[in-house]
């Protein structure tokens, strides 16, 4: 008994420890950050590894979500005689939901465990040592960049995934199962107001802050063995997850 | 490492295409606007109250879909709703003594017109005016107008009966 409460202390001081560090670490690069802009070149060069990259994944996957909710949304809708209804139903699930939180997911998977397992195997390979020694500040020279380039690339992303899924629901709605095209758009048009895409662009922001803060502390204190990049690249995907989905809780109760 | 042009181009190719995104969004999804087929006459129709009915809702006769609503405006001369259709070049031969209606499709869809024939020779022609319209249905005023007629029906002196359930609305 006394061994499980001691267990349990100690993760608990486990998990208090990293909170502070990673809070510690997104205040260092915040105050780094006027300054990181001022590289362009390095930024970048981000801005293609984390968005141009994940651009093809993202496309392809906003297709494929629209026109399944074409399809359940007509099934659902056509039971009621409202399948007209269905332009503004998707459009804005998209906009508050869906489009934010999919390309966050993904955005995790393609791009954050990318700049983790880059960061960590430099940790490993003694880059970043090399440039402390060097007196280059790698916060300020390679993490910073890549914090950047996602945080700049993200709500591109999801505007760009938003505007290919609606593609995707019109697709399936209108040239397959007939929904009549003007009622579609215009329905559309008449309930989704500017605020609801600030809502879906301001989440994507939060979203990109939050993953791609996370991917970097996870690669740079990385432990600096294969089984450690390891760790860091799974770790990566598994706490952006859960905290896309509670900051998406937050922000929707802040934001309705 | 790529050469720093390809990625260059890349770079600004995604953010380009996320700006347009964002673009397509703000003008596409929220503006009032709908894409109008070239060959196409209009026909002007007066309403006391449009109801819920949006540029871009079809014009239908008998379910077939053959224009669209193009615009809805207010006159402040006649005190009346304006509604401007864009009928198919197709259907040319509407006779003026047609009629207007602004329907409800299913039970929360959208609103549209039905035109129904009249039998006069003469054809409707681009910029004519629609002289037979009915206006959209308020479902409230359905229902006061039910329990004024119930209350009229009820003899002076009774009590007043408890509001019966509302029947659903029915032409």
């Amino acid at each position: 008994m006394k061994g499980v409460i001691a267990e349990l202390v100690a993760g608990l001081r486990g998990f208090l420890e990293r909170v502070g560090a990673l809070a510690r670490f997104f205040g260092r690069l915040l105050w780094l950050t006027p300054r990181g802009l001022l590289q362009v070149r390095l930024v970048v060069e981000q801005v293609y590894n984390a968005g141009a990259l994940s651009l093809v994944i993202i496309m392809t996957c906003g297709l494929f979500v629209g026109m399944v909710m074409g399809l359940q949304g007509y099934d659902l809708l056509q039971r009621i005689g409202s399948e007209d209804a269905l332009g503004v139903g998707a459009a804005l699930a998209l906009l508050r939901e869906l489009g934010p939180v999919v390309t966050a997911l993904l955005f995790a998977g393609r791009a954050g465990t990318a700049l983790a397992s880059e960061l960590g195997l430099m940790r490993a390979t003694d880059q970043l040592a090399a440039m402390e020694i060097m007196a280059v500040d790698p916060m300020r020279r390679v993490v910073l960049p890549r914090f950047l380039g996602g945080v700049i690339a993200m709500p591109l992303l999801t505007a760009v995934f938003i505007t290919i899924s609606l593609y995707g629901v019109q697709l399936i709605a209108v040239q397959s199962f007939g929904v009549d095209q003007g009622q579609f758009w215009s329905q559309m048009r008449g309930a989704v107001e500017l605020s609801d895409i600030r809502e879906g662009l301001i989440k994507g922001l939060a979203f990109g802050i939050a993953c791609s803060l996370i991917a970097v502390f996870e690669g740079y204190n990385a432990l600096p063995t294969a089984e450690g990049v390891g760790q860091a690249t799974t770790r990566t995907v598994v706490i952006s997850a859960v905290v896309t989905l509670i900051l998406d809780y937050i922000l929707t109760a802040l934001m309705l | 490492m790529r050469p720093s042009r390809a990625i260059d181009i890349s770079t600004g190719l995604f953010v380009v295409l996320g700006f347009a995104a964002i673009a397509f969004l703000v003008t596409q999804i929220t503006s009032k606007e709908v894409a109008v087929h070239s060959d196409s006459y209009r026909l002007k129709a007066q309403f006391e109250n449009v109801g819920g009915l949006k540029p871009g809702a079809p014009v239908t006769m008998s379910g077939v879909t053959v224009g669209r609503v193009e615009k809805i405006i207010y006159d402040m001369k006649l005190f009346k709703a304006v509604v401007t259709l864009r009928i198919d070049e197709h259907y040319n031969s509407i006779p003026n003594d047609s009629d207007a209606s602004i329907l409800t499709s299913g039970l929360l869809g959208g609103q549209y017109i039905g035109l129904s024939p009249g039998g006069s020779e003469e054809v409707l022609k681009n910029g004519d005016r629609i002289e037979f319209v009915q206006d959209a249905i308020v479902l409230e005023n359905l229902i006061s107008k039910y329990l004024f007629s119930q209350a009229e029906k009820t003899p002076p002196g009774a009590a007043t009966p408890a509001a019966p359930p509302v029947p659903a609305a029915r032409e």
